[in-house]
């Protein structure tokens, strides 16, 4: 009977195995794991999360190792008797506390030496202010008088209220698109000005490695610089909850070589100070 | 190593009926209401995840609007923190700790009543502001500023809640350690004390030092809301980021408050079915309270992200680090208490072989999370929502699930259905990793924690992630249904209940009489 009811059991687990290996069979990487990125500090924190990943997975070997081993060497149905004896071993012990502080001095080295270049937000070329609001982004080239405000774009808007009826596969960029994106220009050091003017909110695109708070009252600093061969759109979300639409407030960065940026922005000063005009 | 004292036949019964569960200060009774309260709990908070996991299936908002997504995820993390998994520790203190270490019964009985029904009422408080105008808090369980000030009629009603939760906290906490400073049988000096008494110790002194700061923290925001205090706003001068310091000052240790008590369970079950006396005991106590003290000093690594200066980040990060020594220490042992034992696989056993593993898996993501350059990808993704559910689903809960396992046979004087709790375990572990594992994806990809809808490339693993819940959550069904048939019968258990039975408790009847230990035991 024992033998049946493990047989049994064994067939439910493969049985869920086998359905689940056929979902992530249609995933890929990007689905699985952090993206590298668009810039020298997002490749240095993938690279750090790697680093991390691999070190963890082979203290997992060998700890997870030696619990499998004892389970299957020390059982009691197989016959085996324990050893009342074996209460302490100092050696092996002071092993185990100083191995891991060793293994935990490595780790920490070069994650000090990125956090210096990761805070050093000096050189810069360009400053541009965020301001979170609920539920949107405000985006100002200090400066240069542009600003403008990002929202969540209308076709999502419009699907993701309760019962829309639309489905959401069929909207392009579905809660990651907005009306306005933030221009940047790529090979240049841009440095960001984060608040906020009701709730805390964060600034986060997965590409450029990086996330900080928004928070009302003060202003908090954090740098991004797109590999001038990298231009392109990149996306990401408000990371701090903040509020019934906190799932709703996008944030999407087009990044234009400098030439482009340059053009870009000067036709935007244009358009605001034809519009300060108007309003006069 | 240690025998009962002559049982004297005077001992009274309990009164029949509501009035026993209404005024009993009898340990044994109110570790019931205890464990009992946090069930109901469990159950509460349960189906609340449902509710989130159901919309999170899919894309688009199909169940709630964004404003109830955001109560659910608040009550959910409230019910199970306070209503769940610290009950259910507090009530496996209370039924255990006298019988362990010799005591007739809680030093303090009537507080130990009083604690009981003012978290009963907390909870009643908290639960009814779903019935408000407003709705319940909505913020997060972290209370963040200036978002927790936008909540409607709740707030205050939720700040008196977690004020009486509190003090219910603190009495209990105080009452553990009076009991056990005072009330140990002659001859259990300190280091002879089982770890699950051990742990608990050492986790009462965590609570009476951090459970004011949450209260003076919550009181702030009171006066905030109510007196235009401004202590948390900047327009008046204040910082918002200080209620953060102030909630993680607190919120980090209560992090251990959760997972000391589970340490104390699985070094006792691990030895009882390896029938090999815990490895490094002494290592173990000093562990616990090394893990304990640095608890206090690794607050602001859940604040990576609010642009902390330079030698701040760096050394929250170090500190962080460090609680992998200690906590590695205690996983090393208890292989090694497995090492040449003689190991049979009970339930208890199992489900605390599960804790091993995947208790170990949330260190891993933990540590990876310490070093701050990639905590800054991390932070309030899924990543983390997986990370702290894997210490506490499979951590805190699977080892509160081996206690009942455990000692429930002492309890009722019943062995329960081995079957049954095996197919409790088996779908338990199973599921609990369908439903976490692919979390850990999902914020590596990009996924932000607490939102209510996602970008449709989130889609597969989600959907994967919601059935694990949904298959986790009925599995629990069987859990209840084993303890009801526990209770109300089956066949009879000996004294030593297990093969190995080592320690006081075991020296009882089962069931342990209504009074054990008024003579107190000689341990030698």
């Amino acid at each position: 009977m024992h033998i049946a009811s493990r047989f049994q059991m064994r067939s439910v687990v493969a049985g869920i195995l086998a359905s689940l290996a056929s979902l992530p069979a249609r995933a890929d990487w990007s689905l699985i794991n952090m993206p590298e990125g668009v810039s020298e500090l997002s490749r240095e924190i993938h690279g750090m999360h790697m680093i991390m990943l691999w070190i963890c997975l082979v203290i997992a070997f060998f700890t997870f190792g030696a619990m499998v081993v004892a389970m299957t060497r020390f059982r009691k149905s197989k016959g085996a008797v324990s050893d009342l004896k074996m209460l302490h071993n100092a050696r092996l012990e002071a092993a185990w506390t100083i191995v891991p502080v060793i293994i935990l001095i490595v780790m920490a080295i070069p994650s000090v030496e990125k956090l210096v270049k990761i805070e050093d937000t000096s050189g810069s070329g360009l400053t541009i202010k965020v301001t979170g609001h609920q539920w949107y982004w405000q985006y100002e080239y200090l400066g240069t008088g542009v600003k403008f405000y990002s929202r969540l774009a209308r076709s999502s808007d419009l699907a993701r209220q309760k019962g829309s009826g639309i489905d959401p596969r069929t909207v392009e960029h579905y809660l990651l698109d907005v009306d306005k994106p933030l221009v940047i220009p790529t090979g240049v050091k841009v440095r960001m000005l984060l608040t906020a003017n009701d709730v805390i909110h964060a600034w986060w695109v997965p590409q450029f490695g990086m996330k900080r708070d928004a928070i009302p009252g003060f202003i908090n600093e954090m740098w991004i610089s797109v590999d001038a061969d990298k231009p392109g759109t990149y996306r990401g979300q408000c990371a701090e909850l903040c509020g019934a639409d906190h799932g709703f407030m996008p944030i999407v960065v087009v990044a234009k070589p400098k030439a482009e940026f340059d053009a870009w922005l000067l036709n935007q000063k244009q358009v605001a100070t034809a519009l300060a005009a108007t309003e006069q | 190593m240690a025998h009962a004292g002559h049982h004297d036949d005077h001992a009274h019964g309990p009164p029949k009926g509501i009035v026993r569960w209404l005024t009993t200060t009898n340990h044994k009774d109110i570790g019931t209401m205890y464990l009992v309260f946090s069930l109901t709990m469990f159950l509460i908070g349960g189906a609340f995840a449902f509710m989130i996991r159901a919309e999170l299936f899919e894309p688009g908002l199909q169940l709630l609007n964004p404003a109830v997504f955001n109560q659910m995820t608040t009550m959910h993390a409230l019910v199970m923190v306070f209503g769940a998994v610290m009950p259910a520790t507090v009530g496996l203190a209370n039924w255990m700790i006298p019988m362990q270490i010799g005591a007739a019964d809680m030093a303090l009985p009537r507080m130990n009543l009083f604690s009981f029904w003012l978290l009963a009422f907390a909870f009643l408080l908290l639960l009814s502001t779903f019935l408000m105008p407003g709705g319940a808090p909505a913020s997060g369980w972290t209370l963040y500023p200036p978002l927790v000030l936008q909540t409607g009629e709740a707030f205050p009603m939720a700040v008196f809640a977690i004020h009486l939760m509190g003090a219910s906290s603190i009495m209990g906490a105080i009452n553990v350690i009076v009991t056990i400073v005072n009330m140990r049988a002659p001859g259990m000096t300190l280091l002879k004390m089982p770890l699950f008494s051990w742990s608990w110790l050492i986790t009462a002194y965590l609570l009476i030092a951090v459970m004011p700061v949450f209260a003076g923290g919550v009181t702030m925001l009171l006066t905030d809301y109510f007196f235009k205090t401004s202590f948390f706003n900047a327009a008046g001068g204040g910082d918002p980021v200080l209620f953060q310091h102030v909630f993680w000052f607190f919120g980090h240790p209560e992090v251990y408050i959760m997972i000391l008590p589970a340490f104390g369970i699985v070094s006792e079950v691990i030895s009882t079915f390896s029938r090999k006396p815990i490895f490094g005991y002494e290592a173990m106590v000093y562990a616990i309270a090394s893990i304990a003290f640095l608890s206090f000093i690794v607050w602001a690594h859940h604040m990576f992200t609010v642009g902390m200066p330079l030698a701040g980040q760096l050394f929250f990060t170090l500190s962080t680090m460090l609680i992998a020594v200690p906590t590695g220490v205690k996983i090393f042992n208890w292989t090694a208490t497995m090492w040449r034992g003689s190991i049979s696989f009970e339930p208890p056993m199992l489900f605390v072989l599960a804790f091993l593993f995947l208790f170990t898996i949330g260190g891993f993501s933990g540590l990876m999370m310490a070093i701050v350059p990639s905590d800054f990808q991390y932070h309030d993704t899924y990543f983390i929502v997986a990370h702290f559910h894997y210490v506490l689903v499979p951590g805190a809960v699977f080892a509160i699930m081996a206690a009942v396992y455990y000692w429930l046979p002492k309890w009722t004087g019943h062995m329960y259905d081995m079957r049954l709790a095996k197919w409790h375990f088996w779908l338990s572990a199973i599921f609990v990793n369908v439903l976490f594992f692919p979390q850990h994806f999902l914020g590596l990809a990009g996924m932000p924690r607490r939102i209510p809808d996602y970008a449709v490339q989130f889609t597969d693993w989600n959907m994967v992630s919601s059935i694990g819940a949904f298959g986790f959550g009925l599995s629990q069904l069987l859990f209840i249904w084993l303890i009801v048939k526990c209770v109300r019968g089956g066949e009879r258990a000996t004294a030593g209940v297990w093969d190995w039975p080592h320690g006081l408790e075991w020296t009882v009847p089962s069931p342990a009489p209504y009074h054990t230990f008024e003579k107190a035991p000689e341990v030698h």
